[in-house]
């Protein structure tokens, strides 16, 4: 009985972490990001190229910062969730059109609707380096003093909206 | 005769389109040599980086267009002097230390770099111990009075 402890004990560590691995997604690369000052821009705007958007601009808010594209197929997921958002006027929403043309960009959003009170144009994507931006959608959510707080890898869901994101939001804006 | 044209034809048709491809070739190969310290840099950089988009691959294998916009980033850093380390800590401070693709020996990889080796002391331990025991198994059986009289008849039996 006893020389079957130690190979069991070896299987349930395996097993252990196996279960563990399920619940992970080996596509997160977590953010040196997260705790850190979001890094300045300044970038033309979505439907004015005169006007310049700068995270400078958001101080002493608390906001999310939406990366996406018209090509990139999972912002379809996100958008009706970020349109919905936008009506609630819980926290403005600021987005950043990454490696994208002007027109398909603006087609998208007169189909699908618009959750964002600006949009950065991003068009060679440094800015989007800058952010260490590997997969759009990501969305970084930004506190008063212009630190990130948070950021969403890929498509935000409605279970991450209500678990994570605004609770967050919350929290910060109290603060 | 006229079949010994034709192919004279076929075979000048095929040197015209073997120098267009190869003189196309040159034309692409030609800023390798413009500076070939910096492209030796960012060839070094790029096996040393990884692509986060397909991420088993260095940012020379991959041909995703983040990986072309990094490749364009380090080639941008070299050619302003920077060293090695500075254009590595650049894309840690933005991607992580994923972003290498040798990990750093740190808290977080400690287990990463020392586990292999753990294990294979542990199985080593475990296989001198079990062949130990083994042996002692064998050595520490002495025949019972039994046993020994079995054997005795056995071998008179060959005999």
């Amino acid at each position: 009985m006893k020389r079957f402890l130690l190979p069991l004990a070896i299987f349930l560590v395996v097993v252990g972490f196996l279960f563990k691995g399920l619940n992970l997604d080996p596509r997160e690369v977590p953010s040196p990001l997260v705790g850190k000052p979001a890094p300045q821009f300044s970038l033309p705007q979505l439907g004015d190229a005169q006007k310049t958007f700068s995270p400078r601009d958001m101080l002493g808010q608390v906001w999310l910062f939406n990366v996406w594209a018209s090509w990139c197929v999972a912002c379809r997921e996100e958008h009706p969730i970020l349109v919905a958002l936008s009506k609630q006027n819980i926290v403005p929403v600021y987005g950043m059109d990454y490696k994208d043309t002007r027109e398909d960009a603006e087609q998208w959003l007169s189909q699908g609707g618009n959750p964002y009170l600006v949009t950065a144009v991003d068009a060679d994507g440094r800015v989007g380096i800058d952010y260490g931006v590997y997969g759009v959608p990501e969305t970084y959510v930004i506190d008063k003093a212009g630190v990130i707080a948070y950021k969403q890898i890929g498509p935000i869901t409605e279970d991450a909206l209500r678990d994570k994101i605004l609770p967050l939001v919350k929290r910060l804006q109290a603060q | 005769m006229l079949n010994k044209i034709s192919l004279v034809i076929t075979g000048l048709v095929f040197f015209g389109l073997f120098a267009l491809t190869n003189s196309i070739n040159a034309e692409e190969a030609r800023p390798m040599q413009e500076n070939v310290v910096i492209e030796q840099q960012v060839q070094r950089l790029s096996e040393e980086l990884r692509c986060l988009v397909c991420q088993n691959q260095t940012l020379a294998d991959s041909s995703a267009p983040l990986a072309e916009d990094l490749r364009k980033e380090v080639r941008e850093m070299a050619t302003k002097g920077m060293s090695d380390k500075a254009i590595i800590d650049y894309l840690v401070t933005r991607y992580g230390d994923f972003v290498r693709y040798r990990p750093p020996l740190n808290l977080a990889t400690a287990l990463l770099w020392i586990g292999p080796f753990v294990l294979l002391i542990a199985s080593a331990v475990g296989f001198v111990s079990m062949l130990r025991r083994g042996r002692k198994l064998s050595a520490e059986a002495p025949l019972s009075q039994d046993e020994a009289r079995k054997v005795a008849e056995l071998l008179k039996k060959e005999s």
